[in-house]
């Protein structure tokens, strides 16, 4: 059929040639052949482009935020938790504002208006923070301004019930919730959750209407249960403060282990810091100084050289040393007692903690039985703990000693530790012998130990160690009033480029109740500036506080009278050896 | 054959028709959904914040200092604390 000639020829006006017709058809349909072509090319062939578009419009990717695990103490109680806040941001192109509302908006965030309208008009940017981490309830007045352009966006912050008290053993997060101190550190894997994406179509008001897929789940962070005991916790921190205030010493560090379990129940430092506030004050303050600051550990250390010896057999308890009136001199340097005597038994050197009757001790033995005494009771390698920058302390290879040096390290001199490795070292004494390892996740088995000592060893330190807090002993005011108390003082001389000078460590490590020790306290006070430094006067109260105190709150039965404590006149007490 | 056609046709419509229905009450129900699962959430972070709130109430260090200043209580002395051995020789928590 032929429309076009039909038409002409009908209306008879004028007669067109017939191929004008027939190349208006032919053009037409290869518009049509083109326009097919281009169809079955965009949505058969090369469909990608099209869908991308189309997936553009309502397709969505979203974020799922993983929570960043709780930690709990023993007891479940929050030690650090993480909640939502909002942070105010603003897309400087877009912001229409008065300036009454900038003044406004200003104050709620904590800038100067001239602050905040300088962000708001800097539109080089599309995107700027005005304030992060704020309250909901700070956030709320924001959203009320109903400013055009500025919007809050979630985010999570982490909340420390503890405050100062616990700021040193958990640490702290970086405003992006990952850990940059203690624990929140240590177990960053484990409490780190790993957000997940998700792929979703949404509607023009910006409700999900359909789940398309999961991109990645996410994972939440796992809640971790310390060994710590926030009673215990607050208790010894406390205690730590007062005595620091007290003698106006420089810092003080305490620890307390379960004895059984090696489990830290306590653990808190002076001066501390509040983790809540995000400025944060200088480094020392931030140290914590029970694990990552290493120090001579003085007299704390003579339970270990004399129960190597006994162990080695070269001493018994009885074993009669000659004092020499507390003067000993070994390759031209002399050891001094402050309080001299002509003999000692081994058990009366560990009570008066005399520096020649230990030096004694320990020349009688080789370098590596002292060196395998020290060593397997863990002095020179970490604790275990596995707390971020623990100092591991230093225990010199036995064949490089000299009779001074293997003399001066028998009573803890020219040797480091930690107070936590101190701490741990006492265990062997506490469980018959047995090394335990320390740890800060609370447990539900015991973890075995390592046997160092013979059960008859350890028993003998534990009554020497019980004889130093009754009078005649350098800590009496380290008993406690229904329990026997074994315990070790200690006084060193701080080393300070290299030379020793006349400010001091004191220390006080001891196990309560004797008869069947269930808890470890390490005491350590540097740099008392008052007249006493004494570990005995210094360290031991802050002990017999925390200890009393916490083994009725453990409900721990009494094995010794209520009226056991006997305190000496002020004439008869006895001074640390320094 | 025609009057075949046309009952197809009406068939294709009526499921048509069938299909979006379903689908817009599945968006309805999914809109539900996700409304219910940002309550649970709106109500997780809220578990979070009394926890957070209950935690920082029963501070020890807190509650010691309301029971001696408000309520006038204290530590008894060692001497006066007495503990009960039960049958099986365990202490009972004072």
């Amino acid at each position: 059929m032929n429309y076009a000639t039909a038409t002409i020829q009908t209306s008879g006006q004028i007669a067109l040639p017939a191929w004008r017709s027939r190349v208006l058809f032919v053009l037409l349909l290869a518009g049509l052949a083109t326009l097919l072509v281009r169809a079955v090319y965009l949505q058969g062939i090369n469909d990608g482009f099209l869908q991308q578009k189309g997936d553009a419009r309502y397709g969505r990717i979203v974020e799922i935020h993983a929570h960043r695990g709780m930690i709990t103490d023993r007891h479940g109680e929050p030690l650090a938790v993480s909640t939502p806040v909002e942070s105010v941001w603003a897309s400087p192109g877009d912001v229409e504002v008065s300036s009454s509302q900038i003044a406004q908006l200003a104050q709620i965030v904590g800038l100067s208006a001239a602050e905040v309208k300088s962000k708001l008009t800097d539109t080089s940017r599309g995107f700027v923070y005005l304030k992060r981490q704020l309250p909901p309830d700070q956030a709320a007045k924001v959203v009320k301004l109903a400013i055009p352009g500025i919007s809050l966006q979630r985010e999570y912050r982490r909340y420390y019930p503890g405050g100062e008290v616990t700021s040193h053993l958990i640490g702290f997060t970086d405003v992006d919730d990952n850990g940059q101190e203690g624990i929140e550190l240590a177990l960053q894997a484990q409490l780190g959750g790993k957000a997940g994406s998700q792929q979703v179509i949404k509607d023009r008001r910006g409700f999900i209407v359909e789940d398309v897929a999961s991109v990645r789940a996410p994972k939440a962070g796992s809640n971790i249960a310390l060994s710590i005991d926030s009673k215990i916790q607050s208790l010894a921190f406390r205690e730590i403060k007062l005595a620091v205030e007290k003698h106006k010493a420089k810092a003080g560090s305490i620890v307390v282990l379960d004895a059984k379990t090696g489990e830290v129940l306590a653990l808190a430092n002076w001066p501390s810091y509040n983790s809540n506030i995000r400025a944060k004050p200088n480094v020392s303050v931030l140290r914590n100084h029970a694990v990552t600051d290493q120090f001579e550990p003085g007299s704390t250390m003579k339970p270990f050289t004399v129960a190597t010896a006994l162990e080695a057999g070269t001493v018994k308890p009885g074993t009669v040393i000659n004092t020499a009136n507390g003067t000993f001199t070994i390759n031209g340097r002399t050891i001094h007692d402050t309080h001299p005597e002509r003999s000692l038994t081994v058990a009366q050197v560990i009570q008066k903690s005399s520096n020649v009757g230990t030096a004694k001790i320990a020349l009688g033995l080789p370098p590596v039985t002292l060196w395998h005494g020290l060593s397997e009771s863990g002095f020179g390698a970490l604790s275990g703990s596995e707390f971020p920058g623990e100092a591991p302390g230093m225990l010199r290879d036995y064949r490089k000693w000299r009779p001074i040096e293997q003399a001066t390290m028998s009573y803890g001199n020219g040797i480091s530790v930690n107070l936590l490795q101190l701490a741990r070292a006492y265990t062997v004494f506490a469980n018959s012998g047995e090394l335990k390892p320390v740890t800060m996740l609370r447990q539900e088995t015991p973890a075995a130990g390592i046997k160092v000592f013979s059960d008859s060893t350890a028993q003998s330190l534990r009554d020497m160690m019980e004889a130093v807090v009754r009078p005649g002993g350098t800590a009496p005011l380290a008993q406690i009033t229904g329990y026997r108390v074994a315990g070790k003082t200690g006084t060193a001389h701080k080393l300070e480029n290299g030379k020793y000078v006349d400010r001091y460590v004191a220390s006080f490590v001891g196990m309560a109740p004797a008869s069947n020790p269930r808890l470890i306290v390490a005491v350590m006070v540097n740099d008392p500036g008052g007249r006493e430094y004494y570990g005995g006067l210094v360290a031991a109260p802050v002990f017999s506080n925390v200890m009393g105190a916490s083994l009725r709150l453990l409900g721990v039965p009494n094995d010794a009278p209520l009226d056991n404590v006997m305190l000496p006149s002020a004439a008869d007490l006895i001074g640390e050896e320094v | 054959m025609a009057r075949l056609n046309v009952l197809l046709l009406i068939l294709v419509i009526a499921c048509a028709l069938g299909v979006v229905t379903s689908q817009h009450k599945a968006r309805k129900l999914f809109v539900e959904l996700q409304k219910e699962k940002d309550r649970a959430q709106q109500m997780d972070v809220e578990w979070g914040q009394l926890q957070l709130e209950q935690g920082t109430l029963a501070m020890p260090a807190r509650v010691e200092k309301l029971a001696s200043r408000e309520l006038q209580m204290q530590l008894p002395p060692p001497g006066k604390i007495r503990y009960i051995r039960s049958e099986t020789g365990a202490v009972v928590q004072p």
